[in-house]
């Protein structure tokens, strides 16, 4: 399959970026994360704000591994990142089937409440400020502002 | 030694007060087996009330949020009673953004949820 073009970000006032391609390991995708979160903390971002982040971005990072490459460590996921005072900014793909996340059922309706899955996108939707996919299912971008 | 490598389980009265030892419940920390441990108390030993202190949890996932939601429902078959307590607030901004504080018996401390099973 054809990974999408990703928009570039060197443009983009960051004071820190990374761009990481890894195997479908989620205790690499949890590293990386741990350096975004490092990152956010030397620009002096509120713990909340943190968290929101961690969330979030763990909940996009087990999509793309687990759902979207299935664990298979034959299959990449793409990670990039952007971090300025205000904004942060996450992209990331996997080579997976895609899926049509606004077709979910919504896991806040009483009849699947008591379901077990199906709860990151909404936890990815609440966390940050803006989240979208692209058609293909496979590709997300996340941003949250400083709050 | 103890039976459970995740969680510590201790007797208060009738009630079981179970904390984790993990302070990040994610699926890449053994989250299977922390789900396995916690059915067994209600399967296995036959704890009727089980009380789930957070108090040391920083960070859960989704997953977590799963297997909270498959013991809640063995509990219910086995006819016991299930509360969870000292949750700190970003942990409870996770189970209010998904209605789950609704389906929880959730205190505020530990004693208020002793209290509750009187």
């Amino acid at each position: 399959m054809i990974l999408p073009t990703y928009m570039p970000t060197s443009d983009k006032p960051w004071t820190w970026q990374c761009e990481k391609q890894f195997a479908s390991d989620t205790r690499i995708g949890r590293r990386i994360l741990e350096d975004v979160l490092k990152e956010m903390e030397r620009q002096h971002w509120n713990q909340h704000d943190i968290f929101c982040v961690h969330l979030a971005v763990y909940e996009a990072l087990i999509n793309a591994i687990v759902h979207g490459n299935r664990g298979d460590l034959g299959k990449q996921v793409h990670f990039v990142c952007g971090i300025s005072p205000q904004r942060v900014r996450v992209e990331i793909t996997d080579e997976g089937p895609g899926f049509a996340p606004d077709s979910l059922p919504d896991p806040t309706d009483d009849e699947h409440l008591c379901r077990p899955g199906g709860r990151g996108v909404l936890l990815m939707r609440a966390f940050m400020s803006r989240v979208t996919f692209n058609p293909y299912g496979n590709h997300v971008t996340m941003e949250r502002d400083r709050a | 030694m103890s039976a459970y490598r995740r969680l510590d389980v201790n007797e208060v009265g009738d009630v079981t007060v179970v904390r984790f030892r993990d302070h990040k419940i994610v699926e890449d920390i053994n989250i299977q087996e922390l789900g396995q441990e916690m059915f067994q108390l209600v399967e296995k030993d036959r704890r009727g009330k089980l009380l789930l202190n957070f108090s040391s949890v920083e960070f859960l996932s989704s997953a977590a949020l799963g297997k909270l939601i498959t013991l809640d429902k063995k509990v219910k078959a086995h006819g016991g009673l299930l509360k969870l307590s000292n949750i700190r607030t970003e942990i409870y901004e996770v189970f209010s953004i998904t209605k789950l504080n609704r389906l929880f018996d959730i205190k505020e401390d530990e004693a208020d949820a002793l209290a509750a099973f009187r």
